[in-house]
């Protein structure tokens, strides 16, 4: 990791262990006041533990021009990614932290023209619905490792991440703290409940709290979907297309709806948020994750809405080149942040077991 | 052309905006003229963390309860009885109300932080500290139509008979001015300027480091004196605290405080120490502190510990100096070395039996035979590495103000002035003639800003 950055965040974090005033904003700040002295894995474990809710900034008497120039939801977020581009595995695939919007464009093309030839080529002899155009088959083919393999790239990350903050053997109880914390995004409620700034400089507000949260339970519900789906198909034969009052479309619909509107918002106040209390130079990488997210979301809904119209076609390969595009950069885009927030919340739990607190 | 405000209201702290929004309340057209650029904002509220409050029983943050009686005897103590009992009486009851009325407008509070346990029951900590109090008033402020200009320091109030009839000001390089019919002032002490202080205390003050905002030069205040307004408030003198040497000449804040001093030795610049490091408990002893380093050559300070006390207290905003011998310590703190290390062998050799050594009470682990003693926590300074920090003084606030009677409003002799009314550090000699009680400054700027904005728009209205 690049020493400048931690140094950086390490040189601000003593100076709030002295002043002490921002203990009751979030997680970070009992954390960091239970240290004198701070380690690379400690302030890399308080960087992922920051939910850059931003309370901090706007409360701190030395920020610029004061020559102490704190800005800790900055120094934090810089420290953040890079523990995210050195972690990455394998090797040398953190570099695409940095070229995330191109990325994600490349990946949206490459994947459309992979599967829509691919749906040409090989397009079945039969099938109701979608698989009207790609068979069932073909899909599991493409989408089981497409899932697994940056999976398993996140599960090595997260194991060297695991050993740089020196956790150790989890309880269940840390694991449930975590659920709890991410659930209620505790984090961004601001210690009293008003949330967090973002959108208005020193104006408390819920909206990032409730946006995130949107597309949170969203996408947890499309996932759960797709599980449905998968479930219903393998261990009772019942194949799709799927009725609305079916699991998978009771799930998927108000994910989708859920995913749509959250991500929606979220780019929203991403564009009226201050750029410098962040990781500035990977705002635009940031943007178009949360697009990409919202664009998953859409073209679902929009495919479901076309069922039965020849817009399947077309509508097919593009939803499914933005699943897959997404799958793929998993480990390499701002989705880390998910993994690795569960494990710094889970970590920061353990220490409080620990510190009895 | 822009209209005059009912109300101007001098100052941009916490008791200008108690003053601004109580008034704007009361339906009247209010503008605060803030020195300071909004960054700066606030004045000193912005390095403030708590504020003393009266309870009968469990408030907010607060826990058990706080009589009006047990209150003012803390009061007492740390004021020697140099205070007006009457206004401070009517300070502390009035807090109990101040707390609900705060929240109400925005400010939110949180538990006792870490490393201030002694306070759960006394004070109330602003979450996030000042600076968000300051926030959240003035995002009140504005939603009740109060205008807030910034760089707008206030050079003269032109008086005629019993009232104010001009306010003269700065903006943008020019020369302004407004006639509003009251004024409140809540620009609060002289302390940054220091000509001023060097005059009132000698010399020695131009080595003082002032720990809040540059932008309290005492311009109104010494406007109005020179105008015969009524003072109050020893002219000489102000709270100054021991701090870390190398902290910023204004505006450190809180961060610098040292609380190494009760586990070391300090001593001056020629390496010999002057007082008991140990006599009491640090709380109860920075004040002090900042008195006796003034007293120093050069108004300088160093703590001396080693490895034993590292870990007894805050840590501080800079790294201590750091040696694995006296010698070194000494050539890098620029202390002379053999007299450093006489001092120290001194020091050692009048230590005893430190076997009941207790960091967090008076222990009476006391040296003997030494002049000046060090009456608790004596223990050798023995285990390398040595660690040093220098200190100086720094000027919290200074006690000279204007006086006021329990409505906040301002005299010249025995007249009132019809139309002027003060709150905060400005007028908090008239209650605070020596000493501090932490967290009592944002109690006086509360209450009496609310006073004052209250009787300034009854009488613009």
């Amino acid at each position: 990791m690049q020493a400048e950055l931690i140094n950086e965040a390490r040189r601000q974090a003593e100076i709030c262990n002295a002043c002490r005033y921002c203990e009751g904003y979030c997680s970070v700040f009992p954390s960091l006041h239970a240290h004198r002295t701070f380690s690379d894995g400690d302030i890399t474990q308080l960087a992922n533990l920051c939910h850059n809710c931003r309370g901090c900034y706007y409360a701190c008497q030395y920020t610029t021009p004061h020559e102490f120039n704190l800005n800790l939801p900055n120094a934090l977020a810089e420290v953040r990614l890079d523990s995210w581009k050195a972690l990455a595995w394998p090797r040398g695939f953190g570099a695409l932290f940095d070229r995330s919007g191109m990325v994600i464009g490349a990946g949206l093309v490459v994947t459309f023209a992979l599967l829509f030839a691919l749906a040409q080529a090989l397009r079945p002899e039969s099938g109701a619905g979608f698989y009207a155009y790609m068979s069932h088959g073909l899909m599991v083919a493409i989408f089981t490792p497409a899932f697994l393999l940056p999976l398993a790239a996140i599960g090595v990350s997260l194991r060297h991440y695991w050993k740089m903050v020196g956790g150790g053997p989890l309880a269940i109880s840390d694991v449930w703290a975590a659920c709890k914390s991410a659930g209620r995004m505790k984090n961004l409620d601001g210690g009293h409940g008003d949330g967090c700034n973002f959108e208005d400089e020193d104006r408390f507000s819920q909206a990032r709290r409730h946006f995130h949260q949107a597309t949170l339970y969203g996408f947890l519900l499309c996932f759960a979907a797709t599980s449905a789906g998968t479930i219903m198909h393998y261990l009772f034969g019942m194949e799709a297309p799927y009725g609305l009052f079916s699991l998978p479309k009771l799930l998927g619909v108000p994910g989708g709806i859920l995913l749509c509107l959250g991500t929606a918002g979220l780019a929203w106040l991403k564009t009226k948020a201050d750029r410098h209390l962040g990781a500035p130079e990977v705002w635009g990488g940031e943007m178009a994750f949360v697009l990409l997210l919202f664009a998953v979301s859409a073209t679902g809904l929009a495919l479901y809405a076309a069922t039965g119209t020849a817009a399947v076609a077309w509508l097919l390969p593009i939803h499914l080149a933005t699943v897959l595009t997404f799958f793929l950069l998993t480990p390499y885009s701002k989705m880390a942040h998910g993994f690795f927030r569960m494990a710094a919340v889970a970590k920061d739990a353990q220490e409080l077991r620990l510190r009895g607190g | 052309m822009q209209t005059d405000p009912d109300i101007v209201v001098i100052g941009g702290g916490n008791a200008a905006l108690c003053a601004a929004i109580t008034a704007a309340e009361a339906g009247a057209r209010v503008t605060i003229l803030e020195a300071a650029p909004k960054p700066y904002r606030g004045g000193n509220s912005r390095h403030t963390r708590n504020f003393r409050c009266m309870h009968d029983g469990p408030l907010g943050p607060l826990i058990e309860s706080y009589t009006e009686d047990e209150y003012f005897d803390d009061l007492m103590k740390v004021t020697g009885g140099k205070t007006d009992e009457f206004l401070a009486r009517m300070v502390i009851r009035t807090s109990e109300e101040c707390l609900p009325w705060m929240e109400a407008h925005g400010v939110r509070f949180q538990p006792s932080l870490s490393g201030t346990l002694s306070l759960a029951r006394t004070n109330a900590f602003f979450l996030g500290g000042g600076k968000s109090l300051v926030n959240a008033y003035y995002r009140t402020a504005d939603g009740l139509g109060v205008t807030a200009n910034y760089e707008a320091p206030v050079t003269h109030l032109e008086m005629e008979d019993d009232r104010v009839v001009r306010v003269d000001y700065t903006s943008n390089g020019e020369s302004k001015s407004l006639t509003p019919k009251a004024v409140i002032v809540a620009s609060g002490g002289f302390q940054a300027d220091t000509d001023w202080l060097a005059r009132a205390w000698g010399p020695a003050a131009r080595n003082f480091l002032i720990r809040g905002t540059p932008y309290n030069r005492g311009v109104v205040l010494s406007d109005l004196l020179d105008q015969g307004i009524e003072q109050v408030g020893d002219p000489t003198q102000c709270h100054a605290v021991a701090i870390d040497g190398r902290a910023p000449k204004f505006d450190g804040g809180i961060v610098t405080r040292l609380d190494c001093v009760p586990f070391s030795i300090v001593v001056n610049k020629n390496a010999e120490r002057f007082y008991d490091e140990g006599e009491d408990v640090w709380p109860k002893r920075y004040a002090i502190w900042g008195r006796l380093v003034a007293a120093q050559p050069d108004q300088v300070g160093y703590a001396i510990i080693d490895s034993k006390a590292i870990d007894l207290f805050m840590p501080s905003v800079f790294p201590p100096i750091k040696a694995d011998t006296l010698e070194e310590l000494a050539n890098k703190m620029g202390l002379p070395a053999d007299r450093l290390s006489k001092t120290v062998s001194e020091f050692n050799s009048a230590c005893g039996d430190v076997s009941r050594f207790h960091a967090t009470e008076l222990d009476g682990v006391a040296t003997s035979g030494l002049t000046p003693a060090k009456t608790n926590w004596a223990r050798p300074i023995d285990q390398p590495p040595y660690y040093g920090y220098s200190l100086r003084t720094g000027v919290t606030f200074t006690y000279l103000g204007l006086k006021v009677d329990e409505r906040a409003q301002c005299a010249a002799g025995n007249r009132a002035i019809s139309n002027l009314w003060a709150a905060g550090e400005t007028m908090a000699g008239s209650i605070l003639g020596q000493g501090y009680l932490a967290g009592f400054g944002m109690t006086i700027g509360t209450v009496f800003g609310r006073i004052a904005g209250k009787e300034a728009a009854a009488y613009a209205g």
